[in-house]
């Protein structure tokens, strides 16, 4: 279960990943924050975030066309 | 006790001290916001907000077009002369009042634009400007600018950095910050 939940269906680039920013920073060190989006450009937008901050992508799925991502705040 | 003898003092080495003339290495963007016009103002703000959002670095050097961007909701006319009056009332000033440069058609082209923009769940460059501030972006204005438009620090939002000529912008890039110009 992730400790903190950002509903960033609807939304489009790039306010899924600002929002994953800002709730990144609100969480412990080891948490993790779990990402609801649509935005099909997210799962290649999600990668590259991980890969810059540091902060590891652990799951990623895809239900009916809403994208799930978890983070672990690194 | 010959001097042979003598117990060992450590040698304490003077700290290194770093030198003030060099810079502080840093990663991020430097942005010119150079126009006015309401797709490049989006995508400076889109591109402000998620360079603060990985963490990086961030600074919006404000000028030219791009600073009437800038100034406050609700002041409608600024500068002080007959000629910096007429181009504040020829185009008004606000983030919420930019024109597009292609399809204007009076206001109908941003009309349509924003309509598009809400059914995609695309944010405004206002709702932008406001995460990025959140974020911790600074926004810089520029000094000469402000003079040639009769432009105050109270007329620009509250948000906005001390005013700085083109070196300070450049020394940001000679730290190691990418220039950017929109």
């Amino acid at each position: 279960m992730a400790n903190v939940t950002v509903d960033a269906k609807g939304l489009n680039c790039p306010m899924p990943i600002v929002k994953t920013a800002q709730a990144i920073k609100t969480v412990a060190s080891g948490d993790t924050v779990e990402v609801l989006a649509t935005d099909s450009g997210s799962v290649k937008d999600f990668a590259a975030w991980a890969k810059t901050t540091g902060n590891p992508l652990v799951e990623q799925t895809t239900d009916g066309g809403v994208f799930r991502f978890v983070i672990r705040k690194k | 006790m010959t001097v042979a003898e003598a117990p060992m003092v450590p040698v304490v080495e003077p700290a290194v001290e770093p030198e003030d003339d060099q810079p502080v290495r840093q990663q991020g963007i430097a942005i010119i916001c150079y126009s006015g016009e309401l797709e490049k103002t989006w995508a400076a703000m889109i591109l402000a907000s998620t360079s603060a959002s990985l963490g990086m670095t961030t600074k919006v050097f404000v000028t030219f077009w791009g600073l009437q961007t800038f100034v406050r909701d609700g002041r409608r006319v600024t500068g002080t002369n007959w000629m910096q009056k007429m181009l504040s009332i020829m185009s008004r000033p606000g983030i919420k009042h930019r024109k597009l440069s292609k399809m204007n058609f009076l206001g109908m082209g941003p009309w349509m634009m924003f309509k598009l923009a809400k059914q995609y769940g695309v944010s405004s460059p206002a709702e932008l400007l406001e995460v990025a501030e959140m974020m911790g972006v600074e926004f810089v204005p520029c000094q000469m600018t402000m003079d040639m438009f009769g432009l105050t620090r109270e007329d620009l939002l509250p948000g906005m950095g001390e005013p700085v000529g083109a070196a300070s912008y450049l020394a940001d890039v000679a730290a190691g910050l990418s220039p950017i110009f929109i």
